[in-house]
């Protein structure tokens, strides 16, 4: 059925990903123990990337955690889109819920009736969840091999992956301000707030700027 | 409990909390347009700041070094539509290449 297979392809590619954040997360000292725990516990790409970047800038767990959540909020809005198709309770419900992200709600709205989307979110979740933890432990594996991650890219290898997350969303003149805005902000805080501060207090702009149409 | 595993867990129980909320909670909680427009704003401001953190500060200072290369062949990279791993370790090893020249 194409709809398993595409959801299966999708998985892999997305999951070869996986292998950046092991290696961006062993180079921002986390053990290999401690980066499988976040991909097979936070389990969203974004939010995984913002928090062990902002302990590796030199951020406190607070403001890594902080960034985390708001880059995590996301996936609440797709699960209140995706609950009225999955029906789902109790244990099941928790399952659901930890494979609610941009991929597999991705898919699942991108069908055309009710039993391939649910088709698609389960597929591209759980392969996704497979993909993404098998790479982080080759990538964390990897990287923990390396005496000094500068001279193998792995400290430009973090700041990259944030522009591949943050490039599709540039898709309108108001998110392209934003981010030009967010860019310069954070850097001018840089010398005067504690680490990880520059960065959390770029959301409010965000507010200011989403507050009118 | 090392500021390692703190952050590990917290970030995990956090977006776990947000998933299971919005599993949880009427469609028509989070309908309206401005935290619509806001949550898809949230993102792209963060991730420029993580962009810009990452790549041109070191501690307290702000740095230019072998990281802008990396960070330049990412965007034009991405700007000729090429793939996320392509883009992301091609990055790393032309940071490499300058950071062993330099």
């Amino acid at each position: 059925m194409s709809v398993k297979r595409d959801s299966l392809s999708l998985s892999f590619a997305v999951g070869v990903y996986g292998a950046a954040f092991g290696a961006a997360s062993v180079a921002a000292h986390f053990s290999v123990l401690q980066t499988c725990a976040i991909s097979l516990l936070t389990f969203s790409g974004a939010s995984q990337f913002a928090a062990v970047g902002v302990v590796g800038a030199g951020g406190g767990a607070f403001s890594a955690i902080a960034t985390g959540a708001l880059l995590g909020t996301r996936n609440g809005l797709y699960a209140v889109r995706m609950a009225p198709l999955l029906k789902v309770r109790g244990a099941k419900r928790i399952v659901a819920a930890q494979i609610t992200i941009d991929e597999s709600t991705g898919v699942a709205l991108a069908q055309n009736n009710e039993k391939d989307s649910r088709t698609g979110f389960w597929w591209t979740g759980f392969g996704v969840f497979i993909f993404w933890n098998i790479f982080t432990l080759i990538g964390a594996v990897s990287a923990g091999l390396l005496k000094d991650p500068a001279a193998y890219g792995l400290d430009a290898l973090v700041p990259a992956a944030f522009v591949g997350l943050v490039w599709p969303r540039l898709n309108s003149k108001r998110s392209y301000y934003l981010a030009a805005f967010a860019f310069v902000f954070a850097l001018s805080l840089v010398p005067y707030v504690p680490a990880g501060i520059p960065i959390i207090s770029t959301a409010l702009l965000a507010i200011l700027m989403g507050w009118r149409a | 409990m090392s500021i390692y595993w703190i952050t590990a867990l917290g970030t995990s129980a956090a977006c776990f909390l947000f998933k299971y909320l919005g599993h949880s909670v009427p469609e028509s909680w989070l309908a309206h347009p401005r935290v619509q427009r806001i949550n898809v704003l949230i993102p792209v401001a963060l991730l420029s700041a993580l962009v810009a953190v990452q790549a041109f500060t070191d501690k307290t200072k702000l740095v230019v070094d072998h990281r802008m290369a990396g960070v330049s062949f990412a965007v034009a990279a991405f700007v000729a539509k090429l793939p996320f791993p392509v883009a992301v370790f091609g990055a790393a090893i032309v940071s490499a290449l300058v950071y062993r020249l330099s």
